[in-house]
């Protein structure tokens, strides 16, 4: 284990308190307040009744129709979307590990360097190609193809397409490092054993590169199913998802309790999730 | 190939599945970047359109140059990010040493609370903060010290810390997890005490990491939108909340031109990165 | 032995790129046999293995396996089997598991699988482990189990890629003796690839020499230790002297050569050799004697000066000086049959072979020495 020194034990205590002390209060304490927040009437114009008044109904709100339909849509997409992230991220992850050795960083970066860009930038790059008067209209209409522009924009579609647009490399990353860890030999001696492709890849690639996969999953599911800059500017208001709403609640509806119940909820949604998370992989070597 | 011809289909697979990642390859890259390229080549359009390219002219840079609000906002952007990285890089450099170096009781559950900002949802976060300040903090510094406060650049900056943080210390700590300890056992072997050994030959090494881990931070400080949109208020907005609003709006080759320097800025400090990275 | 052809390569030839790994080898491996591919790295003896396991496919030439031609013919589908180097045991199944991939992937029903697991781990002597995973055994049963993964399928052919190289020496030397004997047991053809001479010929019944690409030489170990076909053989089979000198006449028995140093010795003859050639002669240390019988005909006769005597536990090897300065090694059992001590440091000796113990070459360049 790393931690070998038997120092004096106040040491590290010391070096950790700063950011334990930030972390607390300005992390650990917001949360506990949005949870204490889903409990408490609602105020006359926004906010909170003062004094307090405990309440559970805006967590029996949340069953209404219209909220679960909500939840359950962004869940739908949050599957679509990393669904179709990780069947094509995965075979982008195999072709960058067969590739030679050299060639493989550059492959890498040029996969990485849209995730190290402005997230809303690439958003808008999306929605400047599918808007009415953007590019792919342009481009119809300019050669005949169409006489209206088509309305790419502002539905589900497009919604999921920017999501994936915006989390590929989210899901290519650790699914890579699991693929390249695989020791491809392996492969061969499936088939000298008498495994076809399909069988070899199924019983012995899939299987040892299954971290990665989980991996990927976790990464993308989490962030989709609370996302709202993409259904925002994607969807424009016509696609609602479980970000949108809550940002709708402390926003413009000003109902907190009921945006923090939401909040809490979509934690719950995503808890499974977290915990996978700290399960996989030991301190320190996590796949970020 | 002079080679009897039997069992095709197998052989056919194989070299249908080659291609098939090919092309699945190709396929991923054109629809990362091309959205991207079109994005930079009309930003250079000389009519207000990014239908058709009718002309080239730079004159949607020029008027980046001289619009305040932008500048102000670039300016916000920048104070932010340079200060929460110092702030997250020094506490979160701390941390990681201190996490992997010394066991002590507590020990795993702090690890857990500083992977939690990673893997919550970023606006519950942004949300989390808000009702922090205005339930929480400023009622009891007001109690305190009869101060009225209200959202600013400082709780921006508050919230930035704080997802930073471990972002840092997760790109350290996995830097000392692969840390060669004889190294300092050499170095005390040699005569070195602790504080000098740390000093010459411990952090020299971790460096790289320590650097990569403020690139991260400087990375998401700059770009982040949930959670400063809950923690600006009414105040001046940071960069990306400056293009939310002209995004949200429409799309006109100023946005093009702005999201071009931008996608420029991130590839310089790429670039930057790897050339620092080559030379350990 | 049915007296078969098990494997035959006809004219393989297999290019990478820009580098010719096989140039038109062809091999004949009988039914039974226990056949090793020698040479150093980059010989092509592992490429051949892989041709005929069918990971690659030739550029030209045939794989035939029981006679029948493999074409392109996938891995999966040919009858042979393979122990890798790095025994390639799939980390996330049991050793069980391992062993009985073979057998699932043939549909064999499962209430036999059980059977031929254990049978198979009982053949390489490791039986009650079918529980563990691979990182949980150490090298030697990790060998194992690969080995009993690859033989639980009765292949015809077992082909094994330097499967011994990653284990300590003492070990090694008993795999190889247990290699052996199984094979004789379970009569199944072994192809065996290693760049160990000393291995091969301690194991198998014919080697094939092979270096650059090309097979120099095919034979028993014996044949290949006593009557190397070419310099290159004779270098890396065993040690050996290496004496160069000139050709200084022929007759039709024999050929004189002149040593520098106005030496003269017998060789045996060689076809096209002509008056004046450089040529190098190969004579193995064993073969050479001190103080030879005077008596006996047939024997070349050398003065040298000794300069070093090196103690081999069971040998000592003697080294000397021939009067042009070249070194030459002689060895000979510490105890036993030696008449009188070794000699010392600086005292000038006789010594002598027996022509027929000595090869000669002619001397070319290096690439072409090779081919010699």
């Amino acid at each position: 284990m790393t931690g070998g020194s038997e120092n004096r034990s106040r040491r590290g205590p010391l070096l950790v308190l700063p950011a334990a002390a930030y972390l607390v209060v300005f992390f650990v304490l917001p949360l506990v307040l949005v949870l204490v927040i889903s409990f408490v009437e609602r105020g006359r114009a926004g906010g909170v009744r003062t004094p307090l008044v405990p309440t559970i109904a805006y967590y029996i709100r949340l069953f209404d129709p219209l909220y679960i339909g909500i939840f359950l849509k962004s869940v739908r997409i949050a599957l679509l979307v990393t669904g179709v992230c990780v069947l094509t991220g995965y075979p982008l992850g195999v072709f960058i590990g067969r590739a030679p050795a050299r060639v493989r960083s550059s492959l890498m970066m040029l996969v990485m360097i849209p995730f190290w860009t402005n997230f809303l930038v690439r958003t808008y790059a999306m929605k400047q190609l599918l808007a009415a008067e953007g590019g792919v209209n342009g481009l119809l209409l300019g050669i005949g193809l169409i006489q209206e522009p088509l309305s790419l924009i502002f539905n589900e579609f497009s919604v999921v397409l920017g999501l994936v647009y915006g989390y590929l490399p989210f899901a290519v990353l650790p699914m890579y490092a699991s693929i390249e860890k695989f020791d491809l030999s392996l492969m061969e001696a499936a088939s000298d054993l008498g495994a076809n492709l399909r069988r070899a890849f199924l019983r012995i690639m899939l299987p040892l590169t299954l971290p990665g996969v989980v991996a990927a999953v976790v990464l993308v599911f989490v962030p989709v199913v609370g996302a709202f800059i993409t259904p925002d500017i994607m969807g424009g208001g016509k696609v609602e998802m479980i970000g949108t709403l809550i940002n709708r609640q402390f926003g413009v509806a000003r109902n907190w309790p009921f945006g923090s119940a939401m909040s809490l909820a979509l934690m719950l949604m995503v808890v499974v999730g977290v915990i996978y998370y700290f399960r996989t992989a030991d301190e320190g070597a996590r796949p970020l | 190939m002079r080679n009897s011809a039997r069992a095709p289909s197998t052989g056919l697979a194989l070299r249908l599945g080659k291609a098939g990642l090919a092309v699945n390859a190709l396929g991923i890259f054109a629809f990362l970047y091309v959205p991207i390229l079109i994005l930079i080549v009309f930003s250079f359009n000389d009519t207000r359109t990014v239908a058709r390219m009718t002309g080239l002219s730079l004159q949607w840079y020029e008027k980046l140059f001289v619009n305040r609000d932008l500048l102000a906002a670039a300016r916000n952007s920048l104070i932010i990010a340079l200060t929460s990285t110092l702030v997250a890089t020094v506490m979160g450099t701390l941390t990681a040493l201190g996490m992997d170096r010394f066991h002590f009781r507590l020990r795993k559950t702090f690890d857990t609370v500083l992977y939690l900002p990673i893997v919550i949802p970023e606006i519950v976060m942004g949300i989390s903060l808000l009702l922090f300040f205005n339930l929480a903090f400023f009622p009891v510094i007001q109690l305190i010290s009869g101060a009225s406060l209200s959202l600013g650049l400082w709780t921006i900056l508050i919230g930035h810390i704080a997802f930073n943080i471990p972002f840092v210390y997760v790109i350290v700590r996995a830097r000392l997890v692969g840390f060669d300890r004889t190294l300092e056992e050499a170095a005390r072997d040699l005569g070195a005490d602790e504080w000098r050994t740390f000093w010459r030959v411990t952090f020299p090494l971790l460096l790289p990491g320590i650097l990569g881990g403020a690139l991260m931070a400087f990375t998401l400080s700059l770009d982040d939108f949930l959670v400063t949109v809950f923690t600006a208020g009414t105040a001046s907005p940071t960069m990306p909340l400056y293009i939310y609003s002209l995004v949200r709006r429409g799309v006109t080759p100023e946005i093009n031109a702005l999201s071009t320097v931008l996608l420029l800025a991130s590839m310089g400090l790429i670039v930057l990165s790897l050339a620092a990275q080559r030379r350990e | 032995m049915s007296g078969g052809i098990a494997v035959e390569l006809r004219g393989a030839t297999k290019v990478f790129g820009e580098v010719t790994a096989l140039k038109a080898v062809s091999l004949e491996i009988r039914d039974g046999e226990f056949f090793s591919l020698l040479g150093p790295s980059g010989c092509g003896k592992t490429t051949s293995l892989r041709l005929i396991a069918g990971f690659e496919l030739p550029t030209e030439g045939e794989v035939l396996i029981g006679g029948q031609p493999m074409g392109v013919t996938p891995a999966f589908q040919r009858p042979v089997n393979t122990v890798f180097q790095n025994y390639a045991l799939f980390p996330h199944l049991t050793v069980f598991e391992n062993v009985a991939f073979g057998l699932q992937m043939r549909h064999v029903p499962k209430s036999e699988i059980g059977k031929h697991v254990s049978d198979a781990l009982d053949m390489v002597r490791l039986p009650g482990l079918e529980k563990r995973r691979p990182k949980q055994l150490s090298g030697g049963q990790q060998q194992r189990v690969a080995l009993a993964r690859a033989l639980v399928n009765r292949p015809k052919v077992l082909l094994l890629d330097e499967p011994l190289g990653a284990l300590d020496l003492k070990l090694r030397k008993a795999m190889q003796l247990e290699l052996k004997s199984l094979q004789d047991r379970v009569g199944i053809t072994f192809i065996y690839v290693t760049h160990d001479q000393e291995e091969a010929l301690t194991m198998s019944d014919r080697i094939a020499v092979m270096n650059y690409g090309l097979v120099l030489q095919v034979g028993t170990p014996h044949e290949i230790y006593e009557r190397p076909a070419s310099r290159f053989v004779a270098d890396f089979i065993g040690e050996t002297n290496l004496i160069a000198g000139e050709v200084a006449s022929l007759t039709t028995e024999a050929i004189e050569v002149k040593l520098p140093g106005g030496d003269r010795i017998k060789a045996p003859l060689i076809p096209r050799a002509v008056v004046g050639q450089a040529v190098t002669l190969a004579v193995r240390p064993e073969r050479v004697r001190l103080e030879p019988d005077l008596s006996v005909a047939g024997f070349n006769r050398l003065e040298a000066e000794v300069f070093e005597v090196v103690f081999n536990g069971a040998t000592t090897s003697i080294l000397l000086h021939l009067p042009d300065g070249q070194v030459l090694i002689v060895r000979q059992p510490t105890v036993g049959t030696m008449r009188t001590a070794p000699p010392e440091k600086g005292q000038r000796v006789r010594l002598g072979w027996p022509v027929e113990a000595s090869s000669l070459f002619m001397e070319k360049s290096e690439a072409q020495a090779v081919l010699a």
